[in-house]
């Protein structure tokens, strides 16, 4: 057993989220430079314009790509032979959390009680957070500050194993042209296929944080991808959905096996700044 | 885009027709901050013949919780929050003299309805922009409901705050004018 401490999960947690709410990753920064030199629609040139400098001046002064620094997703990998010491691990992610908000100028964003009070918590705390555990003796972490104006726009459908792919991407496209200019456009959207109905949300909002580019290893699903891409813009939505050939940057898919009898599709639209970080203990 | 206008808070309804739908604008002075929970209360206060906190005459409302500012910045990361959530309040503030609101994403027909009866735009500032726009806002203060902490009711000194008049005065919806033309 390797031991971990606390300590260092909540050090790490902190600085994970701090990077993540500041800088923008390189893969991302480039495709909305390839979107920029595609875009036709003059409009939406200039939106991409303004959408890159942001990201630039956020990055070189660490303040907040956009003032809705999110609710804190955390997806733990945590190796079996870890042996965690020191304290209680959620309140040493969640202490992490808490200090990033407090002391990185990020917006608090997370009310106590969703329906009566919705008083701010003010910690931007309890972080939402997904634990797997894996093998060898390290913890790795993917962290995600998840805005939700793009959250909101999110949808899932319990379809039937007969709707097939074409009812999988008409669901898709859909939504995102429901959503219109609401999320945020050029979004990313991750897209959970199978497993049971919460499952399936999980992983669309894991596939987000998917390396910008790199499809899904299986054909079947990423010939998938690159039609629901090229559907979704052919909407001409555009960026900030004033008109253009840029709506989505990304369409990420995984998958799960599931039950003989349905065949659940979850979809998650993520806004163009995907802020995620990775980090390993 | 059609071309780039200086636009100055309080507005007029002269100034305000002459907006359409698709113009830049660059706007300055001040203009006031409320999102979900300020607009709740703003209509408390107007159901119950209460006094409110801003003068809503001539105004612009911008539609933003911003980031807390770091030392040395008049402001943190602010922009636009998506305006839906405010239309069931829009009108009632319309109908008081408001003349613009700054937010991002869809209205309802209630609001350009009424955005057409009072005379008012509505501007699309970026989403995700929110460090570029920020730059644009020299003065901050808290003027009411410091309780809320981001929703509170903030007053901004602005100086060509970057937007897109994307409704007009007619009612011309730039969210329906554009996306068509570039539609496969």
């Amino acid at each position: 057993m390797r031991e971990i401490k606390t300590s260092q999960i909540k050090d790490k947690v902190k600085e994970l989220f701090l990077k993540a709410n500041y800088h923008l990753d390189q893969e991302l920064m480039h495709r909305l430079e390839e979107a920029l030199e595609e875009e036709t629609s003059p409009i939406g040139k200039s939106v991409l314009q303004m959408i890159i400098k942001n990201n630039q001046i956020a990055s070189s002064e660490e303040i907040a790509i956009c003032q809705d620094t999110g609710l804190a997703v955390l997806f733990i990998t945590l190796g079996q032979e870890v042996s965690i010491t020191g304290g209680n691990f959620t309140e040493a992610i969640n202490q992490g959390v808490k200090e990033a908000y407090q002391e990185g100028y990020l917006r608090k964003s997370v009310v106590d009680d969703p329906v009566f009070e919705r008083k701010n918590t003010k910690t931007n705390t309890p972080a939402i957070i997904y634990i797997d555990i894996g093998l060898g003796d390290k913890i790795k972490f993917t962290v995600m500050p998840k805005g939700f104006g793009s959250e909101n726009m999110s949808a899932i459908a319990m379809l039937k194993p007969a709707d097939g792919v074409e009812g999988i991407m008409n669901f898709v496209v859909e939504t995102v042209k429901k959503a219109g200019p609401n999320p945020c456009p050029p979004t990313i959207i991750g897209v959970g296929i199978g497993g049971t109905i919460d499952k399936a949300m999980v992983i669309a909002k894991k596939a987000i944080t998917r390396k910008m580019g790199e499809p899904n290893k299986n054909e079947k699903y990423s010939a998938m991808e690159k039609e629901a891409l090229e559907k979704i813009n052919n909407l001409g939505i555009g960026p900030a959905g004033l008109g253009g050939r840029t709506t989505t940057l990304a369409v990420n898919i995984d998958y799960l096996p599931t039950h003989i009898a349905g065949m659940p599709v979850a979809i998650n639209v993520c806004c163009h700044a995907a802020r995620h970080a990775e980090g390993i203990l | 885009m059609t071309q780039v206008k200086k636009i100055t808070t309080p507005l007029d309804d002269k100034s305000v027709r002459e907006l359409k739908a698709g113009d830049s604008v660059l706007i300055n002075g001040y203009i006031y901050t409320a999102r979900d929970a300020a607009h709740k209360r703003l209509i408390e206060l107007i159901k119950n013949n209460q006094e409110l906190p801003i003068e809503l005459k001539g105004q612009i409302i911008y539609y933003v919780g911003p980031a807390p500012a770091k030392p040395g910045y008049p402001c943190g990361s602010a922009g636009p929050t998506t305006s839906y959530r405010m239309d069931p309040y829009a009108p009632v503030l319309l109908d008081l003299g408001l003349k613009g609101m700054i937010g991002k994403g869809l209205r309802s027909k209630e609001v350009i309805e009424s955005m057409k009866k009072n005379k008012a735009i509505y501007l699309g500032a970026v989403g995700g922009a929110a460090a570029l726009i920020a730059r644009s806002i020299k003065k901050s203060e808290v003027i009411a409901y410091e309780d809320l902490g981001a929703e509170a009711i903030h007053r901004y000194y602005v100086e060509d705050f970057p937007a897109i008049v994307v409704i007009d005065t007619c009612g011309n919806n730039l969210y329906e004018i554009e996306p068509p033309k570039y539609k496969k």
